[in-house]
């Protein structure tokens, strides 16, 4: 029997290794996994790459992992939001590496690495600081670049419904970059606020096929990032 | 001569202007900031579709206090609310809509314009300052039309709308039109066309203004 529903957060990122690549979802703070990442941290793992949109506020959740020296490198479009001190700090101290990657070919590598493309071209930094070094090449007059695809040890991702199977339905703007995290990652874990019975799902609706999701655990009231941030509140507590 | 400048029109007003130039049913992304004054600038009965690139088509207004929800936000993480018709979508399926020509128009400010319509708006490369690009060189790559909106000058009262960009590039040729508090200018192969002046300036102080040669007025 297929069972893909996990008993505890510990379960769930059982077996992140030192050194990994980790996807991590989200937004800002929506969409963020934040109790798996604060479960991450528990586990002790380091030296991890991290591809994420940004990198976290305050010093709860993506922000924690990087503020407990668990992060060797950032691969993200926006490292600095509001609050969001711990990536600069560290950052400007020469502490932590940083790839900038534009958001829509962050996006679109992540969809390759989960699509079994190793590589694409794309109109976006062309001529810009951030195309410097790459493959470059002209189709019907315009130039690209060429962007590879990246794919992850682990993914770990915030949904709103899952079933045992792994499958998956999100809310409103927190999809962003779930179902492509959970598509490029080896073992893919995902938050969600309730599991429901299989059938339960109308299969038209599905958004993440189980086939892409590994580990799934129930945390039916996650912490709200920004609340946390407000409250000057630090993991681990 | 600083009493003498014309004061130009507000970026209100500004916005107003540019609002007036999406056609009806087009499908638009506003940056963050200024670029967000011309939602509220919309004319009565044209429907505009916006899309922000944190996955929705169908972006509504601002929500009403006690009713945002942390997981309905926009691109510059605050929150909005979704219109009926909207849709949700994840982040490559968003970024297909930029990079793929979907969308007709995207507002973006900008730290310098060239005279080629060259646009810096990410990064000002001092060194030591954290890089952080989003989304704005897969738009500028994408987007059918590229308007840009911003005070004519910086805050010290240099040149915005320069020969050459000094600051990093976010994309080369790619802006059409500049909407500032002094001018509506239009980036065209032969250069800088200037299709409307706000009220007191001169041909003369425009181009005082404005480093890049400006090649026709109204």
């Amino acid at each position: 029997m297929i069972q893909k529903v996990v008993g505890s957060l510990e379960e769930a990122v059982a077996g992140v290794f030192d050194g990994a690549t980790v996807m991590i979802g989200g937004f800002g703070e929506a969409g963020s996994p934040i109790e798996l990442i604060h479960a991450l941290i528990d586990s002790g793992a380091k030296d991890l790459t991290v591809v994420s949109n940004n990198t976290g506020s305050g010093e709860v959740g993506l922000a924690a992992l990087i503020a407990n020296r668990r992060v060797r490198k950032m691969i993200c479009s926006f490292p600095r939001t509001a609050n969001s001190t711990v990536f600069p700090e560290l950052y400007k101290k020469g502490e932590i590496e940083l790839e900038l990657v534009p958001q829509g070919t962050l996006a679109e590598r992540i969809r390759a690495g989960g699509a079994g493309i190793p590589a694409f071209y794309t109109p976006a930094s062309v001529n810009t600081p951030l195309a410097e070094g790459k493959e470059h090449r002209v189709f019907k007059g315009n130039t690209f670049v060429l962007e590879e695809g990246i794919r992850a040890d682990f993914s770990l991702v915030k949904a709103h419904r899952a079933d045992r199977f792994g499958n998956l339905v999100y809310n409103k703007t927190a999809r962003n970059f779930g179902p492509i995290m959970c598509m490029a990652a080896n073992t893919a874990i995902v938050q969600v606020k309730e599991v429901v019975e299989a059938g339960t799902l109308d299969p038209e609706q599905v958004v993440t096929p189980g086939i892409f999701v590994q580990r799934v655990v129930e945390i039916a009231h996650p912490a709200h990032e920004s609340e946390l941030v407000a409250a000057k509140r630090r993991y681990p507590w | 001569m600083v009493d003498q400048a014309p004061k130009g029109w507000t970026m209100n007003e500004v916005a107003q202007k540019l609002a007036l130039d999406i056609p009806d049913g087009s499908y638009v992304n506003l940056g963050i900031g200024i670029p967000e004054l011309v939602a509220d600038h919309v004319p009565e009965g044209r429907e505009l579709i916006y899309h922000t690139e944190n996955g929705l088509l169908g972006m509504g207004p601002v929500p009403s206090p006690g009713t945002e929800d942390p997981e309905l936000i926009n691109a510059g993480k605050k929150p909005v609310t979704a219109l009926p018709g909207a849709a949700y979508f994840h982040h490559a399926d968003s970024f297909a809509m930029i990079r793929g020509q979907h969308l007709d128009v995207c507002v973006l400010g900008a730290l310098q314009i060239s005279g080629k319509g060259d646009l810096a708006n990410w990064s000002t490369g001092e060194p030591g300052a954290i890089p952080a690009v989003g989304g704005a060189m897969d738009l500028v790559a994408g987007v059918k039309h590229i308007y840009v909106i911003s005070q004519h000058t910086t805050k010290t009262g240099e040149a915005k709308i320069v020969r050459e960009c000094t600051y990093p590039l976010t994309g080369k040729g790619v802006v059409s039109r500049i909407y500032t508090n002094l001018a509506i200018i239009e980036v065209q192969p032969g250069g800088l066309y200037v299709l409307e002046m706000a009220p007191g300036v001169t041909k003369e102080y425009l181009q005082a203004q404005t480093d890049a040669p400006l090649v026709g007025f109204p």
